[in-house]
C-alpha cells in the first residue's frame, strides 16, 4: 500500500528514527463501518502471527469506552493485555495506548499512541467513502524505556538489539 | 562484560542520569542542558563525553553548536519494523472493511 502522505506535525519535528508512522487510506464504506471494523472487528484483520500470548488469539477486544482495555483472548479464554483506550469517539476518532514492547510483550511502563481518524466523504456519484488517517506516535518512548531498563539493571530482555549496538560501539 | 560495565558506569552518577533523561526528552545543545541542571557547563560537557563513550548519546553539529540526542539506533530498526507491520495490517484492514459483511471471511 503506497498511500502514505507526509503530514506535518505541530510538535517540534522529532528525529527521523522516532518520527510518527503516518498513513492515509480511503475505504469504500461509511465512517461508522470503518470505525466498527477497526475496533469490534479487529480480529478479522489483525495478523494472526502477532499474538502476545502463548497461543494464537481467537479474538481481539477493544472495549468501547475511554479507559477500556485492549486485549487478545485465546481459545482457552486466557487474556493478554495490549494497551487501553485513550479516546473513544465513534465514528470519527479513536486513540489507543499501544504498550507493546519491542519483543512483542506487554509493557505497562511503555506508552505509545495509535490515533485513527475517520472522515466520511461523498463522491460526485454519491458514493460514500471514508478517509482513514492513521498515526502511531510516541515511539521515542521505546528509547526512554531502554534507558530506564538499563538504569534499573532490570531485565536485559526487550532491548537486546540495543545492547548489541553498545557492544559494537564500545568495542570499536 | 565490558559493554554492560561501561553503560552502568556511565549511569552510575545521578547527575549523569539526569543529563541522559533531559537528552531523552528532546535533542538539545550543552548550554540548554546546563541551564536546566545545577551544574556548570564544563561539568555537563564531561558527563556528555562519558555518555557518548558508552554509546548512550550521539551528537551532531548544528551551526556552531553541537546538539546531543539519545542514541536510538535500536529504535530506528524498530520503527522500520513497525512501518512494515502497519503497512501490512492496514492493507488487511482495508480489505476487511470493503468485504461484504455477509460474505464468508477470507483467511489471510
Amino acid at each position: 500500500m503506497s498511500t502514505e502522505q507526509q503530514v506535518g506535525t505541530t510538535s517540534p519535528v522529532p528525529a527521523g528514527d522516532t518520527a510518527p508512522i503516518v498513513r492515509t487510506l480511503t475505504v469504500a464504506a461509511s465512517p461508522e463501518r470503518a470505525f466498527d471494523v477497526f475496533t469490534a472487528g479487529m480480529a478479522r484483520w489483525w495478523k494472526g502471527d502477532y499474538h502476545l500470548g502463548d497461543q494464537p488469539f481467537v479474538d481481539v477486544v477493544v472495549e468501547p469506552r475511554e479507559g477500556g482495555r485492549w486485549y487478545e483472548r485465546d481459545a482457552d479464554g486466557a487474556e493478554c493485555t495490549w494497551g487501553r483506550v485513550l479516546a473513544w469517539e465513534p465514528p470519527g476518532r479513536l486513540v489507543l495506548a499501544w504498550q507493546i514492547g519491542s519483543d512483542w510483550a506487554y509493557d505497562p511502563g511503555l506508552l505509545t499512541e495509535v490515533e485513527v481518524r475517520f472522515t466520511g466523504m461523498t463522491g460526485a456519484d454519491g458514493a460514500v467513502t471514508t478517509r482513514v488517517d492513521f498515526e502511531h506516535c510516541g515511539l521515542e518512548a521505546y528509547a526512554k524505556r531502554a534507558v530506564e531498563m538499563r538504569a534499573s539493571l532490570g531485565s536485559p530482555g526487550g532491548w537486546g538489539g540495543l545492547l548489541e549496538d553498545f557492544a559494537t560501539a564500545t568495542a570499536g | 562484560m565490558t559493554t554492560y560495565g561501561t553503560v552502568l558506569d556511565a549511569l552510575g552518577d545521578p547527575t549523569r542520569r539526569s543529563v541522559l533523561e533531559l537528552v531523552a526528552e528532546r535533542p538539545q545543545p550543552v548550554g540548554e542542558l546546563a541551564a536546566r541542571l545545577p551544574v556548570s557547563r564544563p561539568a555537563v560537557s564531561q558527563h556528555l563525553r562519558v555518555l557518548k563513550d558508552a554509546g548512550l548519546v550521539t551528537d551532531t553539529a548544528v551551526g556552531t553548536q553541537r546538539v546531543y540526542r539519545l542514541d536510538t539506533r535500536g529504535v530506528a530498526a524498530l520503527r522500520a519494523y513497525l512501518d512494515r507491520f502497519w503497512d501490512d495490517s492496514l492493507a488487511a484492514y482495508a480489505r476487511a472493511v470493503e468485504q461484504d459483511p455477509a460474505a464468508p471471511e477470507e483467511r489471510p
